[in-house]
């Protein structure tokens, strides 16, 4: 039989290294509750992450393998080389990465996804709501504003969470409290002997806002079960579905648009998210 | 683009002369299914075939493919490369030529998947038209996919004593040439005997969903809360066979592949499915598509409805491997038809 038999040699071509991390050093943790540990990284050669706020970083360690963690810190922070997470300790990776410390190495790919509209948000008066982890993404927001703060109109921040053992972010938020340009009130579902503060879900602090609706942004980021509760609270203050925003979790894998695991209908959360406004995400059935 | 004639009997020369410079691979009987594999003269390939378990998206995307190698300890990915060898995959159906051109959609769109491209531009596409239809379980009539348009190299036609050829571009051109095995078309009968071939088809072929596959988007937009997807969800058990099969799924996952001396490994991606149960979950427990119907409905909406808006392509192409490869029995055509009878009776 003829055969030439020439099957042509296989040739080992470089790619773009599209899904290699750089490497980040961690370089200062906290431990914040019984679950969620703060950590700080920078990049290596001091190389600026480029983060706006909201979006999310993919971190990896090898052999574990990688996960979306939400930015935490705010581009507007004076020590522009590291970047800010605090991670619940939830799954394999999470539970990896708690167990590094200062001067562990981590993998950052990223910056990724839509951040919180800043510019849009210009001019207004802006009301935060953050209930349990969802302060994590929203502080990135909310420092920024802080550090931009004659660029916006009233500001006010309303933060929930289950128990005041829960609370994140505590001197911080502390230190808010007493910023006499912005609003706060916190309440907690089930208090302790020391809790001074509110006692009730999040959705009660809402009615006490004074709200003007032509001039008002809400940006909302909390577990799905919160977002039904409080969303249905802002239209009740008339507020429009346009000028609620909120930030969705999602698992992505490839943080590019391709791998499908975190679409909700025909968005992907990934990069058409994870801030949506509300107006587009009314009547995904899985988006909430 | 240019026609030329091939006698029947010098195909076996015509992939001999592939060989030379290309592997090929092609549709090939395995017990009573066929797949794309490695062939090494005509007589293996088994050019009348139903669609293979398989599309040849493997070629472009293969189940599992290394994205770079890994130290533990270390944060970087060394050796991002792919190995690529000049391919030809010979005889592939209209239907799944358009499932690589989706394929490439997804791949090629900002930004573009490196892996992908390299593999891609090392393949030449020779396409086999079908003349007959193949089993009930296709749509390729309504998907509009059982005719040759573009997105090939060469398309064979078999017209009774020889076949046609058409040239479509310049790696095809490339290997036609001048090669005295395929004759000129010099009196530019080949368009016109190709006219005549598929007015002929055409009777054979006839439209399997009752509807034109233009109004199928507004249908499904409309068939949300649709019954259809509770009847279609407690059959489905999840395994996961229909997104395999699909020439046009491309989700995936990423898992680090460790060796067994903990030394390092190699960072994966491989196929991954939406209808298993924890596509969607999220590591504190939600999971957006917890119901195997809702998970069903969103892979009829990634073909109909979704990729439309996103894309403003089809991700359906008839080629019915789903249904064939569906162990409850789900048929795509059933399940498409219910919903416009549905939507036609509101």
């Amino acid at each position: 039989m003829c055969n030439f038999n020439s099957n042509p040699e296989k040739t080992n071509v470089k790619v773009d290294p599209q899904y290699s991390p750089k490497e980040g050093i961690i370089v200062r943790t906290v431990i914040m509750t019984e679950n969620e540990k703060f950590f700080e990284i920078k990049l290596e050669g001091e190389e600026e992450l480029g983060n706006l706020p909201g979006q999310f970083v993919q971190l990896s360690i090898f052999g574990i393998g990688e996960a979306p963690i939400s930015i935490s810190s705010s581009p507007t922070k004076e020590d522009k080389n590291t970047f800010e997470i605090c991670v619940r300790n939830v799954g394999t990776f999470t539970n990896a990465l708690h167990q590094l410390g200062v001067g562990d190495k981590i993998g950052v790919r990223g910056p990724y996804g839509r951040p919180f509209p800043i510019d849009e948000l210009k001019g207004n008066d802006l009301i935060f709501v953050a209930g349990g982890l969802g302060i994590v993404p929203l502080r990135s927001l909310i420092n920024f504003v802080i550090d931009r703060r004659r660029d916006y109109g009233d500001v006010s921040i309303l933060l929930g969470c289950k128990q005041p053992k829960d609370r994140l972010f505590g001197d911080e938020i502390e230190s808010w409290n007493q910023l006499t340009d912005i609003n706060y009130a916190c309440t907690v579902d089930k208090a302790d002997p020391e809790w001074k503060g509110s006692v009730g879900v999040i959705t009660t602090l809402i009615p006490g806002v004074d709200i003007d609706v032509n001039r008002t942004y809400a940006v909302v980021v909390g577990p799905p079960v919160m977002y039904g509760f409080v969303i249905a609270e802002l239209l009740k203050k008339g507020l429009p579905e346009d000028k609620i925003i909120l930030s969705l979790e999602r698992r992505m894998k490839c943080g590019l648009g391709k791998c499908g695991h975190c679409q909700i209908n025909d968005k992907y959360v990934c990069q058409d998210g994870p801030t949506f406004f509300y107006s587009e995400l009314r009547g995904l059935e899985e988006a909430l | 683009m240019r026609y030329v004639f091939l006698e029947k009997k010098d195909l076996g020369t015509f992939v001999d002369y592939l060989r030379k410079d290309h592997r090929v691979v092609a549709p090939v009987k395995k017990e009573n299914q066929f797949v794309f594999a490695d062939v090494d003269s005509a007589e293996e390939i088994s050019l009348e075939y139903i669609p293979t378990i398989l599309p040849p998206k493997k070629y472009f995307f293969p189940q599992k493919e290394k994205l770079g190698a890994f130290k533990i300890g270390q944060t970087t990915l060394a050796d991002t490369s792919v190995d690529i060898q000049p391919t030809v995959i010979f005889g592939v159906h209209t239907c799944d030529i358009d499932g690589i051109e989706c394929l490439d959609t997804v791949f090629f769109k900002d930004p573009a998947d490196p892996y992908y491209k390299k593999r891609k531009k090392s393949i030449v596409l020779i396409g086999y038209e079908c003349m007959f239809p193949c089993d009930e379980f296709a749509s390729c009539v309504t998907m509009d996919t059982h005719v040759p348009k573009a997105g090939y190299d060469i398309m064979i036609t078999d017209a009774g004593s020889k076949y046609i050829l058409h040239i479509n571009s310049n790696e095809g051109e490339k290997i036609i040439g001048d090669n005295a095995m395929f004759k000129p078309d010099e009196d530019d009968k080949a368009k016109f005997e190709l006219r005549e071939l598929r007015e002929e088809k055409a009777k054979k072929f006839k439209p399997q969903i009752n509807s034109d596959f233009k109004e199928l988007p507004k249908m499904f937009e409309e068939s949300y809360n649709s019954k259809v997807w509770d009847e279609v969800g407690k059959k489905c058990v999840s395994c996961g066979n229909c997104t395999a099969v699909c020439p046009t799924c491309y989700c995936f996952d990423i898992n680090d592949d460790v060796k067994l001396d903990l030394s390092g490994g190699e960072r994966k991606r491989i196929w991954d499915s939406c209808q298993l149960d924890e596509f969607a979950a999220v590591a504190g427990g939600e999971n957006f598509r917890e119901e195997r119907s809702s998970r069903q409905r969103h892979r009829y909406y990634r073909k109909f409805s979704y990729s439309v808006k996103k894309y403003h392509k089809f991700f359906c192409t008839g080629c019915g491997r789903c249904t064939r490869a569906c162990v409850a029995g789900i048929s795509l055509i059933e399940t498409v038809n219910e919903l416009i009878k549905e939507y036609k009776n509101v």
